[in-house]
């Protein structure tokens, strides 16, 4: 029989606001434990939430980002369950009105381009660590999450690879990092999700009974934990047995997923609006307010890039991966006065193989913008070579000075001086005469050795198209 | 002293007839004297010798407020930064908050001085003050009825001058109900004008902080300090506070009051019933129009309540689980264990039966039936008002069906004990601001006359409380034994 | 409607709460006494009724996006059960 995949996610982004979404703690990560945690994230008696206006206007950024309905009346509820990383008992989340409603992103799987619809996206409050490690055989609790803001955002049940999924997935992940609104650190749990899959038989209309893949990490994982949750129902079902629906937790050591029968136990989560935070409501104002401030979408950046800019496929979807490079571009371009190509080829070339070893991002980039577009102007205005301007650049990785300063200090500058080239090129044709009557004689290939003399007794500081020139004149006799 | 009035004690204060620290001592050793009356659960008398010394030296200086040097106390479910707050629950008994609520924070600022924390109902859970881990509250007119509840302590103490005035929460009747059984008077303000910051929540939507004084008049000079927005509270509401004492005086004539049909009918005892024509007829005299309207949907008031606040405490109360503070059972096996065994251990039996009343009606297959349904009537109910208060200026009523009942004669039946609600519970439903003022005796026991107002009218409720307390002296009895 | 016994026992699962064998019955009894109460609601039609969850209709206020609370560990794991190295510490949590 032949099975048709359905995979659905929910990944929750924690959103990039400096205090708590219910609290004026801090969230920054990797703090000693519980140093973090207040009053109201350790659901201390008596203590309110108030709501973090910043963790709204991300959730609203969002929305218009996936072309959402933004919802005018939302409303934050109680999901009641007993955790020990779960201070108050309850989570503070949104059930029946989110804050962002239906939309959609696109995704391209092999060159072919498929919408992938986002049911809802919702604020809530993330929980606590549990640290299994043997404190006496009881398990040690860090509240410094609890209360991290969180944004769940939940995809229609549309994949039908593990593939697509994780293209879902990396262009969710691209665009909470280009808006800003996530740092998208994976293993910090800054960008994590759980996997709704199930299996049926292709052409049957119905679901299949799904199971749920808790707290996945990695786009790796994503991967090897469907397939392998694919293979586990499908064979489960071939030998007549039955899916159940359960959460899972993959295992990435073993590559395997389990059930967890600890959180299944009885879940009726007792959802009821929070008496203690009131509606929330987003008027046009506020919208109108976050719509002009909203940066140019990846999409709209890409299609941009592509027509003014006549960039390569390539190179404009690297540029576009996110805001600050793409931004580093434009300012390049801008302030060289250079080719875009030229931009791009060493944006994406050097630099980024620069920053790549170095583990840097480009925001912090030792080359500015304003030091690499001095570079590139002087390889247009053809003060140095190519080859040259890789010497300048690793100076400027170095040192804080200007391109120009570099070139002036190391006597990098190119030779144009046709007097000078043309007394170097004719000691060097009167030395080699031998080679000379080759070339006379129809050889081509001895040219590039008389280039390749007189480049080399001008330490490569001549200007190439000169000594192309001159040296074809003067061959010819 | 502890006869006088708090405007009484104010200029005593000023003209230095008396220091705060004397004054504070006197109520003291009042309290200390009358200790069975269990009105306290913990007085803070070095914190409060001191503070009195503080306030002298305010009124020295000039920097003097009318609260300042004035002995107040406060109701148990006050968050007091190093002092215990345990909520009248085993859950908090070795609990010591480490901030304080505003409404403690705003009388600290205002100098008066605490002289501790008042007895309560478990977590404001109960009419009686029985439910209190602590024991029962007496009555002190006596002392073998109950004070009320839930802030019975603030009512009895009050009422035996045990402190010039105190704090209470009203979720339900629990300030008006036992100022009504104690012969005080008691103000539920409108929702959303007292910070419920370090209030710990019973049910958040209808918890409501106030004053319990003796006159209206000293009630409006604590309202005065407790009103007012709070950053801290999304439910606060941001409105300028008015002045609360500036327009006691004003005049009641031409006053439209209402009488519902339903507050009149069958349950309220005829003596008392008799006693509130009489208080009535006293507002006729002062120039009042009395008006009978109907408020149909006031019957639904008990349900739509007893599913509502469980359900709300049923989320408020998981946060006690024995893991961040609080009672922690011995030798827990497991995480299980240590949740069900600590709750068990630590929560008494009505906080139990609610908590089990909203875990049900909050549960798959009954939210609709019951959650659901209970906050459409709330809807109905607060209609109820907002018709009614275009039609007359202020409502009044009984605020219990009877005087105060014997202590142990309801704790078997809760839904009796419920029943005895009936009066006040509608108010929390629709947050409008009610007050009890004292009306009359009924075989030597209190009985408390209801008068509820529009969204945030508290400055003309404490106007026509004011007016009757100027032409009648109920308010002024003092219990016998504690003159 | 009536509550059986172990009805209660569900639910007292569920809010992780204790109670001791003797007293089911009575909680039984108590509740299915406050449900008939509740029966009383069913009387009247609220189709077209909005439900209401806050007194006051109101907006949630925004707060601005900045710390304001310190590391208070100290103080709030002084009243705590059972700490160390600055963690809560509970029964071995099995997932």
């Amino acid at each position: 029989m032949e099975w048709e995949t359905v995979i659905g996610l929910e990944v929750h982004a924690q959103l990039a606001t400096k205090s708590k979404i219910f609290s004026g703690a801090a969230t920054a990560y990797g703090a000693e434990p519980n140093t973090q945690a207040c009053a109201v994230d350790l659901g201390l008696p008596g203590v309110l939430p108030v709501l973090n206006e910043e963790a709204v206007r991300m959730a609203v950024i969002f929305g218009m980002a996936i072309e959402a309905h933004i919802a005018p009346h939302s409303v934050f509820a109680r999901k009641n369950y007993f955790y020990p990383d779960l201070p108050k008992g309850y989570q503070i989340s949104q059930m029946d009105h989110p804050i962002v409603g239906v939309g959609h992103l696109d995704i391209d799987v092999d060159g072919i381009s498929k919408r992938i619809g986002v049911t809802r996206a919702h604020l809530e409050e993330d929980a606590g660590k549990s640290l299994h490690e043997d404190f006496h055989g009881l398990t040690g609790i860090d509240l410094n999450r609890a209360g991290t803001p969180l944004l769940e955002i939940v995809s229609e049940p549309d994949m039908r690879s593990a593939k697509e999924a994780v293209a879902y997935m990396r262009k969710l992940h691209e665009l909470v990092r280009y808006l800003g609104i996530c740092d998208g650190n994976m293993q910090e749990g800054s960008f994590r999700c759980d996997a709704n899959v199930s299996v049926r038989p292709k052409g049957q209309a119905e679901f299949g009974t799904r199971a749920e893949i808790k707290n996945i990490n990695s786009f790796k994982f994503v991967e090897k934990a469907i397939n392998h949750e694919v293979e586990r129902q499908i064979e489960l079902i071939e030998n007549g047995g039955r899916v159940v629906q359960e959460t899972r937790l993959y295992d990435s050591v073993k590559d395997e997923t389990r059930s967890m029968r600890s959180k299944e136990e009885a879940n009726d989560y007792r959802y009821f609006p929070d008496p203690d935070l009131l509606p929330v409501i987003i008027d046009e104002a506020f919208k109108a307010q976050i719509k002009a401030a909203l940066p140019e979408l990846p999409q709209a950046k890409k299609q941009r890039f592509k027509t003014q800019y006549s960039l390569d496929e390539e190179s404009v979807s690297i540029l576009t991966t996110s805001r600050p490079l793409a931004d580093y571009f434009e300012s390049v371009h801008k302030k060289s006065g250079c080719e875009a190509k030229l931009c791009a080829n060493w944006i994406t070339g050097d630099l980024s193989a620069a920053l790549n070893k170095a583990g840097l991002e480009i925001t912090d980039s030792p080359v500015s913008d304003e030091r690499l577009a001095g570079l590139l102007t002087r390889i247009s205005d053809n003060t140095i070579s190519g080859k040259i301007a890789k010497q300048v650049f690793e100076a400027l990785w170095q040192s804080t000075s200007s391109a120009d300063e570099i070139i002036a200090e190391k006597g990098l500058k190119q030779i144009t001086d046709t007097g000078a080239i043309e007394a170097i090129i004719d000691k060097i044709i009167a030395d080699n005469l031998g080679q000379v009557e080759q070339y006379r004689s129809g050889k081509d290939k001895v040219f590039a050795f008389f280039v390749g003399q007189v480049m080399k007794a001008m330490q490569g500081k001549a200007n190439p198209a000169e000594v192309n020139k001159m040296l074809k004149e003067k061959l010819q006799g | 002293m502890h006869t006088k009035t708090l405007i009484e004690l104010a200029q005593g204060l000023r003209s230095k007839e008396f220091s705060s620290v004397e004054l504070t001592q006197t109520f003291l050793d009042r309290i200390q004297k009358h200790q069975h009356l269990n009105a306290y659960i913990t007085v803070t008398e070095a914190v409060a010798l001191h503070n009195a010394q503080a306030a002298d030296t305010r009124l020295a200086n000039g920097t003097a407020g009318l609260l300042t040097g004035i002995p107040i106390a406060q109701k148990d479910i006050f968050c007091t930064l190093d002092v215990k707050t345990t909520c009248g629950s085993k859950m908090l008994d070795n609990f010591s908050a480490p901030y304080n609520a505003t409404v403690v924070e705003k009388f600290n600022q205002a100098g008066a001085v605490m002289l501790g924390k008042l007895n309560m109902d478990e977590f404001a859970m109960g009419s009686s003050n029985e439910t209190s881990y602590y024991g029962a509250v007496k009555n002190p007119w006596n002392i073998n009825s109950v004070p009320g509840g839930s802030s019975g302590g603030s009512a009895a103490a009050v009422a035996a001058r045990l402190a010039v005035c105190a704090t209470g929460t009203d979720t339900g009747g629990s300030i008006r109900q036992p100022a009504a059984l104690c012969g005080i008077t008691g103000l539920k303000p409108t929702y959303g004008r007292v910070s419920r910051y370090g209030m710990i929540a019973y049910a958040s939507s209808l918890d409501q902080g106030g004053p319990m004084a003796r006159s209206a008049e000293e009630a409006a000079i604590m309202l005065q300090t407790m009103a007012g927005f709070d950053e801290k509270d999304s439910t606060s509401v941001d409105l300028p506070v008015p002045d609360y004492c500036a327009g006691l005086n004003n005049s009641l004539a031409g006053l439209k009051i209402g009488l519902p049909k339903e507050f009149f009918g069958e349950g309220l005892n005829s003596d008392v019933a008799a006693t509130l024509e009489t208080a009535i007829n006293e507002y006729r005299k002062l120039g009042a129009e009395i008006k009978e309207i109907s408020m149909p949907n006031l019957k639904l008031a008990i349900p739509a309540y007893y599913v509502i606040a469980p359900a709300e405490c049923s989320a408020n109360l998981s946060r006690f689980d024995g893991v961040r503070y609080g009672y922690r059972c011995a030798n827990p096996v497991d995480l299980a264990d240590l949740y069900t065994r600590s709750r068990g251990e630590g929560f008494g039996k009505e906080v139990k039966r609610r908590i089990l009343m909203g875990t049900y009606a909050l549960s798959t297959g009954y939210y609709d039936a019951y959650y659901l349904k209970a906050q459409k009537i709330r809807r109905l109910i607060s209609e109820d008002f907002k018709q009614a208060l275009t039609e007359v200026d202020v409502i009044m009523g009984p605020v219990t069906p009877t005087t105060a009942f014997g202590i142990g004669e309801k704790m078997s039946n809760p839904i009796e004990m419920y029943l005895s609600d009936i009066y006040t519970i509608a108010i929390n439903l629709a947050g409008v601001p009610a007050l009890s003022i004292p009306a009359g005796f009924v075989a030597g026991m209190p009985v408390g006359l209801q008068i509820i107002g529009n969204y945030f009218a508290e400055d003309r409720l404490l106007n026509i409380a004011h007016q009757y307390q100027q032409v009648t002296d109920w308010h002024l009895h003092t219990p016998k034994g504690f003159e | 409607m009536s509550l059986t016994a172990d009805d209660v026992n569900k639910i007292a699962h569920l809010a992780r709460l204790g109670i001791d064998h003797q007293d089911v019955e009575s909680y039984a009894k108590d509740l299915s006494g406050i449900l008939d109460l509740m029966t009383q609601m069913s009387e009247l039609n609220t189709d077209n009724v909005e439900p209401m969850a806050h007194p006051m209709d109101q907006a949630q206020r925004l707060r601005a996006d900045v710390v304001t609370e310190p590391d208070n560990r100290e103080k709030f794991q002084a009243i705590a059960p059972q700490v160390e190295a600055g963690l809560y510490l509970v029964p071995k949590v099995i997932e």
